[in-house]
């Protein structure tokens, strides 16, 4: 069963057709990203998903409800959904077990407090006041804050921005181990390395329509893309594009007696797909 | 599965998360519970003169200050800081939990209703203590009093929420709010004998609930025979009731339909 279906979902702000027509499968248990330029459609997509604005036209359904709908079927629906919006800096006066144990009580069925402060590796920060914590301090409580409910289904909005690349992969991990516990995730991201890592599919989003859904590793062709064999020939750097990169190399091989110098293999990067894709679209 | 909190239920814990964010604010406690101590001190001090027999400035200020209290503790205090949590993403984060908006307008309520418990009884007991302040006596007076503050306080808050859709950021807002309150102080005889104010100042007032408040801490605080010096001749109790239901309703209306949880 899909957790979430959208068809035909359209959006304008005046003039401005932000979604023109988005169609949207995901599934139980997946980490989907949504992938797109600013502007592309993709906040608004998602907002439309968080219930936080209403469509023009297009059916919506997350978890088998309309977000649309308001009053007291849209708690019940709230309490089974959890979202981690791109930038807060509220309650900087209240602690973090604080926080996250006043919001706890917001729920039916929440996680253990302790347990969610330790997973997402705040313990020894817990009796601090929020100001005091540094940036992705904070971003982690956020992400704290968006799975004390326990969701079925998590809303990541550029999660890491403003990481270094130590915290990034240890937010990573913690975004596996939910997935593994079996939340699904619809994340958004600017960093194509963090789809890579870490979604089961993507979609590129651009000017308010879908693109292509596919694995990262498929996206644009990119598996069956051909390959970049670079090497050095005295002063000059070749390379060359190939659909057989063994055989570039073992020729090359031969024909520098063994080692070639400076050899290196490429395939498109998700980035140089994404980018491409993108920019083909703005000609 | 356990149910879902009741809204009843989460509106006193929210009440309880915003006091105790408010108490770790120093500043805006000081400000807030002692400014009208402060305005009370100056006042009284400079303004010595007695405006009729057995009524000093101090005695009619006091009757002012607490109405005014209940419009900068709520209208003001709420419409600048609403705002704010807007900007940051507060109020967006909380549009994504199931907790619904009748909670975070009852932790509202709760923590207006507390500060101005504690504003009241501050400013008495130094009026008591330092400007022979008068307490009433008779216990229909304080019931009076009581209504009055509740009220005084649930419309404040009500219409401290649905103005907090006016202003377009945090940063502006005190800049929206704070002439609307200052004019409305002059206006409604709050720094002013009342009656000596022009009549198309008294008439604009007559608009506005804070006119109301203010007399009613009047029919309080001054002894009987002032009623006479009043614009009608009398405390005019029943009106003030009808026209600070009318704002409570008014406020209610825009805060339910109108409250605004993101920027844009």
């Amino acid at each position: 069963m899909s957790l979430i279906e959208v068809q035909g979902l359209k959006k304008s702000y005046g003039d401005v057709h932000a979604v023109r027509g988005v169609d949207l499968e995901i599934a139980q248990g997946e980490i989907f990203s949504l992938l797109g330029p600013n502007g592309a459609g993709k906040t608004t997509t998602v907002e439309i998903l968080e219930g936080f604005r209403n469509r023009d036209a297009g059916s919506v359904s997350v978890l088998g409800f309309d977000p649309q709908t308001r009053g007291r079927e849209s708690r019940i629906w709230r309490d089974r959904i959890g979202i981690v919006l791109q930038s807060s800096s509220d309650a900087g006066d209240l602690t973090v077990v604080e926080t996250i144990h006043h919001f706890s009580g917001y729920y039916s069925n929440p996680r253990n407090v302790d347990e969610v402060i330790h997973s997402v590796g705040l313990k020894e920060k817990e009796s601090a006041l929020i100001r005091n914590l540094s940036g992705g301090q904070r971003r982690r409580l956020d992400v704290a804050l968006g799975i004390i409910g326990n969701p079925e289904l998590l809303f990541l909005d550029e999660p890491t921005t403003g990481f270094d690349p130590e915290a990034r992969r240890a937010f990573w991990a913690l975004i596996q181990q939910l997935r593994s516990d079996g939340t699904s995730i619809l994340l958004t991201t600017h960093y194509l390395d963090e789809a890579e890592a870490l979604a089961d599919r993507v979609a590129v989003i651009n000017k308010g329509v879908i693109m292509e859904v596919s694995t990262p590793a498929d996206l644009g062709g990119r598996a069956t893309s051909q390959a970049t064999v670079q090497w050095r020939d005295g002063a000059e750097t070749k390379s060359e594009k190939t659909d057989n990169p063994t055989a570039v190399v073992s020729a090359l091989s031969t024909r520098f007696n063994g080692e070639v110098p400076e050899l290196v293999v490429t395939r498109p990067s998700l980035e140089d797909i994404y980018l491409e894709m993108i920019g083909g679209v703005d000609e | 599965m356990n149910r879902i909190p009741s809204a009843l239920q989460l509106g006193i814990r929210r009440g309880g998360l915003e006091i105790r964010q408010f108490a770790r604010q120093r500043e805006s406690v000081v400000f807030t519970l002692l400014f009208p101590v402060i305005l009370l001190a100056i006042f009284g001090s400079v303004f010595q003169n007695t405006i009729a027999p057995g009524v000093t400035f101090s005695q009619y200020f006091v009757a002012g200050m607490i109405a005014s209290g209940l419009v900068n503790t709520g209208f003001q205090a709420l419409a600048i800081t609403i705002p704010m949590e807007r900007d940051v993403g507060a109020l967006k984060r909380l549009r994504g939990t199931p907790m619904p908006a009748s909670s975070y307008f009852i932790g509202k309520s709760i923590l207006i209703f507390v500060s101005m418990v504690i504003q009241i009884l501050l400013l008495l007991g130094f009026g008591v203590a330092f400007f022979g302040l008068e307490m009433p006596t008779e216990s229909s007076k304080w019931l009076t009093f009581a209504w009055l503050v509740l009220l005084g306080s649930a419309c404040s808050t009500a219409l401290g929420i649905a103005f907090s859709i006016v202003p377009k950021s945090g940063r502006g807002a005190s800049a929206v709010v704070s002439p609307i309150v200052i004019i409305l102080q002059f206006f409604s005889g709050v720094f002013f004998v009342f009656t000596q104010l022009p009549p198309w100042m008294q008439q604009v007032a007559a608009i506005f609930p804070l006119k109301w408040l203010t007399q009613g801490m009047r029919s309080v605080f001054l002894p009987e025979s002032f009623a006479s010096q009043e614009v009608a001749q009398s405390w005019e109790l029943q009106t003030s009731f009808v026209v600070l239901m009318i704002w409570l309703a008014i406020g209610i209306f825009f805060s339910v339909r109108k409250f605004k949880w993101d920027r844009d």
